[in-house]
């Protein structure tokens, strides 16, 4: 049949969009719709901590102020682009005759060119990173990948979440780099800003916590308020303790105490208006608004070390791929520059680095539809002042760089870029993390 | 073949209720109770043999009192499904549908159609008790299993292995055991090639057929035996592999009890089984087995846990808001995070811990006390027996009974001497009270 998944997708959002559920008085907003969210006070760093001596049960609290007291660790955030973004429109070859022949229709235009290597440009959507980039503030990789490429979105996926090309290991890679440094009392050290737990920070020991954003993580209970309310959010942290020697309900009541914690660290979060200094892109998308709140989670020394974000947009553009990816790397790309600006600002930029991810990129020719298939290497980004900005990896090129089904090979391993950012940002054995983390090499991501 | 072990305590309402909570929803009011006088081997029985499906309890609505549109609009099949999982007469045979949607996990993000979502439902409900085999036939040539996994793009000159792959890995044999290789994969896929259907703007997917002139007529080679195989031999190769009873066995096990079984029930599992496909036998033994009276006990899927509260109280649905609470928390229905189906192992986290927080609060909006009206002060003990009074006194530790009351005790003493306060506050504390209870680990698990 010659039906394509995008035109079913674009029906579905449709609907998903007309029949979003009515909020009930009081209902605190549902995740994406993006009805009433609130904006954040970014509070001083005294504020924050004030929080942790302020509680009277948390199991976490020590631990998590320990953390904050201790020397500020590197923070490394990592945003994935849902689909498989098109790493020839990301940075396109507008210098290789053969990019319209293969994109007659398709072929972005209108971008300045990619200094390193003047075949590529990149998408006018994404000149706020090429302003960064001339800063030397952004490390390219324009065909990042590994061998033998899967071109499934879940196998794919899960072989970037987990550090390996095995689909039986559970843990996320960052989830076992905080199992082996991490601590059993600091959820924040792994946060994932999605609402729920992306796979790369999955954990075997540690806990780590998982929210909609720093503004989100309220708890609210219909005909209860005042004293009475504190009283009760004082009580989740007790149903923590309820937990006896029953494997499930030690699970349940270990939840409950991280809730507590988390909602006393975040207490500072929620409030009516946002001070910060740079401007994010307007509107209800999430992406921008979780960055903002992170910037100022960052800023007030919360003890942050892995964050995993998903970016704005979906990036599976069987069809129609010119009208959905301008908007999304609009604001994916204006979101990434205030973010980065923000914690300029701040004065906090050096303890953060940013990559950027997809599982794969897309077919070079074009489809039927207006639209690419799944293809194999794709682009990646690592921002930060910190970042090497030096690129990896070369363009292969569009004559011989294609792989047997028509995919861009890939000239850099992802599992090489996890070792770097290992070793030189998070300073710790790649070994002890990647599985054959040795035969990978090493390129230089950290300056 | 030795008898697998039967539980041989006492069967009274506390067993009951965990068997209506493992094999269904939860008890309503009184079920319990009214389940352990057939004694455990009456139970069992009522559950494997329900009848006529009646539904009991309100009508689900919309939050605008509008009847649900489950095949159109966003939310209504979760709330639809939810309603059915409140309601039913036949609890075994809706849980049994909630285990065959995660087993053959097919999610709607890759469907496009809720109508083809609730048609598949429809044969997790006519099957979901009856033969596994024919489960198996039928989920093969279903169209939204066929869009979900490829199967509609897997042609004799482009094949593609989604399907194949699958069948084997997550619905018959597993991975890692040795059961096939990879030239299986790429065989079986083979054999299922020719499935087709068309598609238009107006009506989306429709018309799935088969068509012969698609399929890959040469012989094939699967598990080291050779034939023309076609669609319906994939799936008979895959059932008649020595490798299968032990696999199905074990998995349906597990989505019962937390540990697996041991050897001699393994043994009982697996014979039960092979006597002819059929899943009652099976159930039989893992609904009858101690461990799952006097074994660890399991987090509650957080639709179970749901729908459970509903149950207790004797609410029904009347807002759509269930399905993005479902989100929140972890289990929209129809949307399975992958092909491998929701992950047993990791329910709570501190997000969906969250999201069952305002899936209660959801449901004790209307239900809430107005502190205004109170007249008469009450002390802390009085005040948790109305709160568990509200629940139908669910079973508690001591532990979380004494805590719940330090909370009631020391929300009360803030009262202090202010009159408004001592009359009002046991309002307010019984109100969080109910919530507290609902997020107990106690009633988190089962």
């Amino acid at each position: 049949m010659s039906c394509d998944e995008c035109s079913r997708a674009d029906v579905l959002r449709a609907v998903a969009g007309r029949g979003l559920p009515a909020i009930e008085p009081g209902m605190p907003a549902p995740a994406g719709t993006g009805l009433t969210r609130r904006s954040f006070v970014a509070r001083s760093l005294g504020l924050a901590l004030a929080v942790y001596g302020a509680g009277r049960l948390g199991l976490f609290e020590e631990g998590i102020a320990a953390a904050a007291a201790a020397p500020q660790q590197p923070i490394l955030v990592t945003v994935f682009l849902q689909g498989g973004a098109d790493a020839l429109s990301l940075l396109y070859p507008d210098g290789d005759p053969l990019y319209r022949k293969l994109r007659p229709h398709l072929a972005v235009s209108g971008g300045t060119v990619f200094v390193e290597d003047a075949r590529l440009s990149w998408h006018p959507a994404l000149a706020p990173l090429a302003q960064l980039h001339g800063e030397g503030k952004v490390t390219v990789l324009p065909a990042v990948g590994y061998d033998h490429p899967d071109q499934s979105h879940f196998t794919s996926r899960h072989f970037w979440e987990v550090g390996a090309t095995d689909t039986r290991l559970l843990t996320g890679w960052l989830g076992r780099y905080l199992d082996a440094a991490g601590t059993p009392d600091n959820p924040l050290q792994g946060l994932s800003l999605t609402g729920s737990l992306e796979p790369t920070l999955a954990t075997a020991k540690v806990p780590v916590a998982a929210i909609d954003g720093p503004d989100q993580y309220d708890f609210w209970s219909p005909g209860v308020w005042g004293e009475v309310e504190q009283r009760m959010l004082d009580a989740i942290g007790l149903l923590g303790h309820t937990g006896g020697s029953d494997p499930a309900m030690r699970t349940a009541a270990f939840v409950a105490a991280q809730a507590d914690t988390l909602r006393r660290q975040l207490e500072p979060f929620a409030g009516d208006k946002l001070t910060s200094a740079v401007a994010y892109p307007a509107g209800t998308d999430s992406f921008p608004k979780r960055l903002q709140g992170l910037a100022a989670m960052i800023a007030a020394g919360l003890p942050l070390r892995c964050v995993a974000l998903e970016a704005t947009g979906e990036y599976d553009t069987h069809a129609a791929q010119v009208s959905a990816l301008g908007p999304a790397l609009t604001t994916t790309a204006a979101s990434l520059y205030a973010f980065q600006r923000d914690l300029e600002a701040r004065g906090v930029a050096d303890r953060v680095l940013t990559l950027v991810w997809s599982e794969f990129g897309r077919r070079a020719k074009e489809n039927g539809s207006g639209g690419t298939d799944h293809g194999a290497a794709g682009t990646a980004f690592l921002i930060g002042t910190r970042a090497a900005g030096v690129q990896v990896g070369e363009f292969p090129g569009l004559a011989t760089g294609l792989d047997v089904d028509g995919n861009l090979k890939a000239t850099s391993d992802f599992r090489g870029v996890y070792a770097a950012l290992l070793e030189q940002w998070l300073a710790f054995d790649a070994e002890r993390v990647l599985p054959n983390a040795s035969s990978f090499a090493r390129p230089t991501l950290v300056k | 073949m030795g008898a697998a072990p039967t539980y041989r305590g006492h069967f009274g309402a506390p067993q009951a209720e965990r068997l209506l909570w493992r094999a269904g929803f939860g008890p309503r009011k009184g079920e319990a109770e009214a389940l352990a006088k057939l004694g455990l081997d009456g139970a069992v029985h009522a559950l494997l043999n329900p009848g006529f499906e009646r539904l009991v309890g309100p009508k689900p609505h919309d939050s605008k009192g509008r009847p649900l549109a489950p095949y159109d609009a966003w939310g209504h099949d979760h709330c639809w499904w939810l309603d059915r999982m409140v309601r039913t007469s036949r609890p075994l045979v809706e849980r049994m549908a909630l285990v065959w949607h995660d087993w053959f996990a097919t999610s709607n993000a890759g469907v496009g159609s809720q109508k083809l979502m609730l048609e598949q439902n429809e044969l997790f409900r006519k099957h979901g008790l009856g033969r596994f085999d024919r489960l198996l036939v039928e989920v093969t040539a279903n169209p939204a299993m066929l869009l979900w996994l490829n199967g509609t793009e897997n042609t004799k000159d482009a094949p593609n292995e989604n399907y194949a792959r699958e069948m084997m890995e997550l619905f018959t044999l597993g991975a890692d055991r040795g059961a096939y290789t990879e030239h299986d994969v790429r065989e079986q896929a083979r054999s299922l090639t020719g499935w087709t259907n068309r598609w238009s703007s107006r009506r989306g997917d429709y018309d799935f057929h088969f068509d012969e002139t698609r399929h890959d007529t040469g012989v094939k080679t699967v598990f080291r035996t050779s034939g023309r195989y076609e669609w319906r031999d994939a799936c008979r190769l895959c059932l008649s592999h020595p490798k299968h009873a032990s696999f199905f066995v074990q998995k349906l096990w597990s989505y019962f009890v937390p540990v697996p079984p041991d050897a001699p029930t393994q043994r009982a599992l697996e014979a039960a089984y092979r006597s002819g496909y059929e899943i009652k036998p099976v159930l039989e033994i893992v609904l009858r087995h101690p461990v799952l009276y006097d074994g660890p006990r399991m987090t509650k899927p957080p639709v179970v846990h749901v729908a459970g509260l509903l149950r207790r109280i004797g609410a029904g649905i009347t807002t759509d808001a269930w399905a993005w609470i479902g989100s929140l928390s972890g289990q929209q229905l129809f949307y399975p995070p992958n092909v491998a189906g929701w992950d047993d192992t990791r329910w709570l986290d501190t997000a969906t811990w969250r999201g069952r927080w305002i899936g209660v609060s959801q449901l004790l909006y209307d239900r809430r006390l107005d502190p205004s009206k109170a007249k008469h002060t009450a002390d802390a003990q009085t005040v948790l027996q109305r709160a568990l009074g509200f629940w139908n006194h669910p079973a508690l530790s001591e532990r979380t009974q004494a805590l719940l009351l330090r909370f009631a005790q020391s929300a009360l003493s803030d009262a202090g001497s202010q009159r408004w306060k001592q009359v009002q506050y046991p309002v307010l504390v019984e109100n969080a009270l109910r919530h507290l209870i609902a997020m107990s680990p106690d009633l988190q698990t089962t």
